[in-house]
């Protein structure tokens, strides 16, 4: 650490307890307050996550002809999946989900889906993120914290790197927060520059928040400067990152990240391998932040819609319909799957080619909101426009 | 520089460039660039490397004979090499609508290096695939970029087999229908058009066989008839017949459906009018679309008659039209080495659109929502109070007149007027309300 940077530091460790934040590459982080010490953590993983890799229900026998190679040993077997109680394995590149699910903190949700059938990549993720039947301008996870039972104090909200996503855009205020590679300029022309920019609609409010979040608050503003990036492109660290502030008694409550690289049309066997590992880590790295508060946190790990049962002609698999999700958290009834099991046999597949499925993503969401942020019916209602069809899902979260 | 002059320079253009004589009638200016072939110089080249085969072998040679640990890819170096150039173009080209064109185009159809083999092909997909053909006939480009590496590769075209052709029999392989996806989603008809998964996988079995060359020369584009799906083919509706003319009847037939018209319309007056572009201004365009079989030097010359694509700074500026339109205006050369050089790459990268970076195959975004985050544009204040601080920079209300003309704000002036410090100055001009804009 410079020295000219430690005072920094130590203002920005008062207001936001960290030190660095990164948030480009293929990770991204976004934060808001809100008036409760329950922490919510979403995790989008965009260009679909192949479920039954993740999660393989290695319990049925119409698998392994679905897809040979694509299917880790089986548990026990060296480098095999570890057991999530005899039917369904966890992919082998998560060893830490492994031990929380052996905790009771972590429970996989299997043949989910979004409501809406798509296969189109953006198309699936804006309804997921907008959590309604048509792309929405605000997301379902703003409006949430907008219909807290009461209402989060303004200007508390952070979010860090370059990119907002949909599921956090909308009327609650999101700021942002990120390590700099460029030379900040003094207050003094940051505040003119806050002046001439006061009455433009989108670049006024972006560089307002952008200040505030910085420390660059009326009060700070003769003596504020942000801090160095420490390392870069980490979902790990960015988790780490994200953890630590949602652990600050004054932090933020509510955090979105993103995670991408799922996309696997060709030798998933092998590419999968990576993103696990790294949403594996980042998960234990945010636990690692949240230290106590972890207790009070559960995290949804979700994606636009699962891939094709089938292996594709080059060892990967396409666009596809029913998948996995993960909560995780001190705060999750866990240590089992959650699942209908549709079957993978003969005439059970969707088209003949998806795994089908029997549970709407908006159940687990309206769960959890639910049960671990307090929202009511009318409220869930408001969030989810139109989910009528998909009641909030019980037994997510542990009592007391 | 009346209003006109300066719209015209700054919206379809890609800003004024310093010593740049000002168009005396907007409207033609632009019509001229839309007549004739593409201008750009053959500097933009560069040589050995610039060539699609030569690129293959680039990558190739890297795979077989790897440079030693701490030496630069040779892909990576052709890169850097390709970028320099078509920055440095975009920054001095007097044709600066028909170069905005070019990378409208290029993003149309994203190709990106986070699949490794675009490093080496980013270049000549644009020298060869789009350049050609942004004032041509749509159905010409798609085919152009059909066909290109670049694209078969990043969308695994390259490695789908027809699962009942005779390598796909003999080896047990099949269908990759990534590039068919995304070929009807973001290409061509889009998902309003109504197609289905069956004609996804019909589309995908039509483009079995079209493949890339890397080994034998000639390297490049190649048609493998061993790796196609036997038989005719139905694409909504319509038959094809077995074969590589199946595909190039199928992308013609996609090339000029009316869906097509429609989602290139609107595409093309999102970012050329507004975020929101109005219903008739979309409608003037398709027409022109389908009067012309989907000629888009026709589609830009009406666009530019449309009264609604000369109100001044309604677009919010992409990170690299900031850039682009800085760097313009300070007469600076674009490179990504040398201690007094403007490293492009880097910059665009902290800025959040690091060139041929989009993370998905839909490509930049071309909302304001999207690229108006409240740390990129602190982002933005913070790259020009670093640029400004160099030495060799206009002096600021000259920069000012040269960037906006009588675009400036009188408050903006001002405050530049006032400012303690050139670079201050300097700053508070590229960081101004109105330079966001275009």
């Amino acid at each position: 650490m410079h020295a000219s940077n430690r005072s920094l530091v130590s203002r920005r460790g008062a207001l936001l307890g960290i030190a660095s934040a990164v948030a480009f590459g293929r990770s991204a982080l976004a934060l808001a307050a809100a008036p409760t010490d329950r922490r919510l953590v979403v995790v989008i993983l965009r260009g679909a996550l192949d479920g039954l890799s993740a999660v393989p229900p290695y319990g049925d026998p119409a698998l392994i002809g679905l897809r040979p190679g694509l299917i880790p040993p089986q548990p026990g077997a060296e480098g095999g999946m570890g057991d999530l109680g005899g039917f369904y394995g966890l992919h082998p590149a998560m060893p830490g989900m492994l031990g929380l699910f052996r905790a009771g903190q972590a429970l996989p949700v299997h043949a989910v889906a979004g409501h809406v059938r798509t296969r189109s990549h953006f198309e699936a993720q804006d309804l997921m993120e907008s959590g309604a039947d048509e792309r929405m301008s605000s997301g379902w996870l703003n409006r949430a914290v907008m219909a807290l039972p009461a209402r989060p104090a303004s200007g508390a909200a952070l979010s860090i790197g370059v990119s907002l996503p949909l599921l956090l855009r909308g009327p609650a205020a999101i700021g942002s927060y990120a390590p700099q590679s460029f030379a900040p300029p003094q207050a003094d022309l940051y505040a003119k520059l806050l002046a001439l920019h006061q009455s433009d609609p989108v670049t006024g409010p972006a560089l307002r928040e952008g200040l505030a979040e910085r420390g660059f608050t009326a009060d700070h503003i003769a003596t504020g400067q942000p801090v160095e990036a420490k390392d870069k492109n980490s979902f790990p660290t960015l988790a780490g990152t994200a953890g630590r502030l949602l652990a600050a008694a004054d932090g933020p409550r509510i955090a979105a990240m993103e995670l991408e690289g799922w996309d696997t049309h060709v030798n998933q066997a092998q590419r999968l391998n990576g993103p696990l590992a790294q949403l594996d880590r980042g998960v234990m790295a945010l636990k690692d932040g949240l230290g106590d508060a972890w207790a009070q946190t559960a995290v949804l790990v979700m994606t636009e819609f699962g891939r094709t049962a089938r292996v594709n002609g080059t060892g990967g698999t396409d666009h596809g319909t029913g998948g996995v999700a993960f909560v995780v958290g001190g705060a999750v009834k866990g240590g089992r799957v959650l699942a209908t099991w549709p079957g993978l046999g003969e005439g059970k597949l969707l088209e003949g080619r998806d795994l089908q499925p029997t549970l709407d993503l908006r159940s687990v969401a309206k769960g959890l909101l639910q049960a671990h942020l307090g929202l009511s019916g009318p409220a869930l209602a408001q969030v989810f426009p139109g989910s009528e069809g998909a009641p909030p899902l019980m037994g997510l979260i542990r009592a007391g | 520089m009346d209003n006109r002059a300066a719209h015209a320079l700054i919206r379809f253009g890609l800003g004024h460039a310093a010593g740049e004589s000002l168009p005396g009638a907007p409207s033609t200016w632009l019509r001229q660039q839309l007549v004739g072939p593409d201008t750009a110089p053959a500097g933009l080249q560069p040589q050995p490397g610039g060539s699609v085969a030569d690129a293959i072998a680039t990558f190739m040679l890297d795979r077989s004979d790897p440079p030693p640990e701490g030496q630069p890819r040779r892909t990576g170096q052709l890169f850097r090499a390709e970028m320099q150039g078509l920055f440095q173009n975009a920054i001095t080209t007097p044709a600066s609508f028909r170069e905005r064109l070019v990378w409208f185009w290029a993003n149309h159809f994203t190709v990106s290096t986070r699949r490794g083999e675009v490093n080496a092909l980013a270049g000549s997909f644009i020298r060869e695939a789009i350049r050609p053909y942004v004032t041509g006939p749509f159905g010409d480009m798609l085919l152009a970029v059909m066909r290109h590496p670049a694209m078969l590769l990043y969308l695994d075209n390259a490695q789908s087999f027809g699962p009942n052709s005779r390598v796909g029999q003999r080896q047990n392989k099949g269908l990759n229908e990534n590039l068919a996806r995304e070929c009807l989603e973001l290409h061509t008809l889009t998902p309003a058009s109504g197609y289905t998964q069956a004609d996804v996988t019909e589309f995908a079995r039509i483009l079995t066989g079209w493949s890339v060359e890397q080994k034998e020369p000639p390297l490049g584009y190649k048609f493998r008839p061993f790796v196609h799906e036997p038989g005719p083919k139905r694409l909504m509706g319509y038959q094809f017949v077995e074969g590589e003319q199946g595909g190039i009847d199928a992308l013609r037939f996609l090339g000029e459906h009316p869906a097509t018209h429609r989602a290139l319309a609107t595409k093309l007056a999102r970012h050329f009018i507004a975020d929101a572009p109005p219903p008739d201004a979309i409608r003037a365009i398709e027409g022109t679309l389908r009067d012309t079989r989907g000629n888009l030097g026709a589609a830009c010359q009406m666009l530019i008659t449309l009264p609604s694509a000369w109100i001044p700074l309604q677009k919010l500026r992409s990170p690299q039209d900031f850039l682009l339109a800085a760097l313009r205006a300070s007469g600076l050369p674009a490179d990504d080495d040398g201690p007094r050089k403007v490293p492009v790459i880097a910059i665009l990268s902290g800025l959040g659109q690091a060139p041929f970076g989009a993370a998905q195959p839909s490509g930049w975004p071309d909302r304001a929502a999207e690229w108006a985050g409240p740390e990129a544009m602190l982002r933005r204040v913070d790259w020009a109070y670093g640029f400004a601080g160099r030495g060799n920079l206009p002096e600021p209300m000259q920069f000012a007149d040269t960037a906006l003309g009588p675009l400036l704000s009188d408050a903006t002036g001002t405050e530049i007027r006032r400012a303690g410090s050139r670079r201050d100055g300097l700053t508070l001009l590229l960081a101004s309300p109105e330079f966001q804009r275009r």
